[in-house]
């Protein structure tokens, strides 16, 4: 992050490294992996210590955890059905290890694993899977039919069959995107304006510090608005899960 | 909310054309995205161990961490379902207990009424009583009363005709001269006396 950069290196924040030292090199552990166990851990933890006076009244960290735990159970049973409460324990999984991931990853030299479409799109892939397997042990091969709209004119059907089909598809394709791209662009934009004020800096000595107050002030309201994203994006996934998981419970 | 939520969700949608434009932009230096830099090995196996770990995590939670606030949240609805339980147990016997209150201060007002009501007859009882024997005995003096004058009357009556007798008598003396006999006088004069009653 030196002064004297002259170009913007706003992708550099992205690149996979090896963690843990020489363990991880032998295991390919990459720095995405170590925020993936700090995310894991700090849930676990958070669980384990906020419920481990098990108090009738709560106290701050307990009633953190019963929170989290009844906006995921509600989410599930009003989304899904009562059904839902056998997939809560996968949604919550899902959410808290999306929103610890997002809002880590906006501290500085902290790596945002929800920033690789790959770690982005194997959430979505396993989601898909679920729900396809789900869809498939509950309805069979009647499950098939959910590519075919009730009382749509048969001659139709070459054209809404594999729409419907492109659909199903696009869905973890969307899923993926739309987290791996909302971190993305958030933590672009911070190293766009970070970098801009040290290059104020460089350039115009005393005045530029008074310059870079511009992208200070930019950067300090868009941490605000990327711990909403980070919430936000972490509902939207866990939401479109459960009723995906709803579609395939109930079909249409 | 779910149209709050389609609106946000079609507004991010737009993101990645924001994201895509500078990735074009800067993909000449370095190695371009490295999320989309698949020469690197570690963009394939951070999936592995995401797999590992998102199990392990999944696991933990499911098994451990929240079946144990399952059971917290369990145990409080259970102790606020039988305090609730306690209070209504409770409230139901102050109710009976200020029913019972209720009818034992009602007897104890009957009781009263009736001890009140009890004396008032038996002073009037009482009072009528010492009437009666008043008015027995001022019967009795009125009937000694009515007896003595009688009795003074007949004595009177008694003299009355002695003293006629001898009026009777001494008027016949004086105006005939004659001494009359005694026994008609006396006759005649009972004759009279008889006549008025």
């Amino acid at each position: 992050m030196a002064a004297e950069k002259s170009t913007i290196d706003a992708l550099g924040q992205f690149h996979l490294d090896t963690g843990l030292g020489a363990i991880g090199r032998s295991v390919n552990f990459a720095n995405s992996n170590v925020m993936m166990v700090v995310a894991a851990a700090l849930v676990l933890l958070a669980l384990h210590y906020g419920m481990r006076r098990r108090a009738v009244v709560p106290g701050r960290l307990q009633a953190l955890a019963e929170i989290g735990y009844q906006f995921i159970h509600d989410m599930c049973v009003e989304q899904i059905g009562e059904e839902g409460k056998r997939f809560f324990p996968f949604v919550f999984a899902l959410f808290f290890f999306i929103l610890i991931g997002n809002l880590i990853g906006l501290f500085p030299y902290f790596f945002t694993f929800t920033s690789h479409i790959a770690v982005t799109g194997a959430l979505a892939v396993l989601v898909i899977v679920l729900v396809t397997a789900v869809a498939l042990r509950i309805h069979g091969l009647h499950f098939f039919s959910y590519f075919w709209p009730e009382g749509a004119p048969v001659v139709l059907a070459p054209l809404i069959v594999p729409i419907e089909i492109i659909s199903y598809i696009s869905r973890p394709v969307s899923l993926s995107i739309r987290l791996f791209a909302n971190m993305t662009a958030g933590h672009v934009m911070f190293e766009v304006f970070a970098t801009f004020m040290l290059m104020l800096v460089g350039a115009l000595g005393a005045f530029g510090y008074v310059l870079a107050l511009g992208p200070l002030v930019i950067n300090v309201a868009l941490m605000g608005f990327e711990v909403l994203v980070a919430f936000l994006q972490a509902y939207v996934f866990a939401v479109l899960t459960c009723i995906y998981l709803h579609d395939a419970v109930h079909l249409h | 909310m779910t149209r709050l939520m389609r609106a946000g969700i079609a507004a991010l949608m737009l993101a990645p054309a924001l994201v895509l434009a500078p990735a074009g932009a800067w993909a000449g230096e370095g190695e371009g995205m490295p999320q989309l830099n698949f020469a690197n090995s570690l963009t394939g196996s951070q999936v592995v161990w995401l797999a590992i770990i998102f199990a392990i995590f999944y696991v933990l939670l499911s098994r451990v961490a929240l079946p144990q606030v399952a059971a917290v949240l369990e145990h409080r609805s259970a102790t606020i379902a039988g305090d609730l339980d306690a209070a209504r147990g409770a409230k139901e016997q102050a109710d009976l207990a200020v029913q019972e209150l209720t009818l034992a201060t009602r007897k104890a007002h009957a009781d009263a009424q009736a001890a009140i009501a009890a004396a008032v007859a038996e002073a009037k009882a009482e009072a009528a009583r010492h009437a009666a024997q008043l008015n027995q005995a001022l019967e009795a003096q009125l009937a000694a009363a009515e007896q003595q004058i009688s009795a003074a009357r007949g004595t009177a009556m008694a003299a009355l005709r002695d003293v006629a007798t001898e009026t009777a008598s001494a008027m016949v003396q004086r105006l005939a001269s004659v001494a009359a006999p005694r026994e008609a006088v006396d006759r005649a004069v009972g004759a009279v006396l008889a006549g008025r009653g």
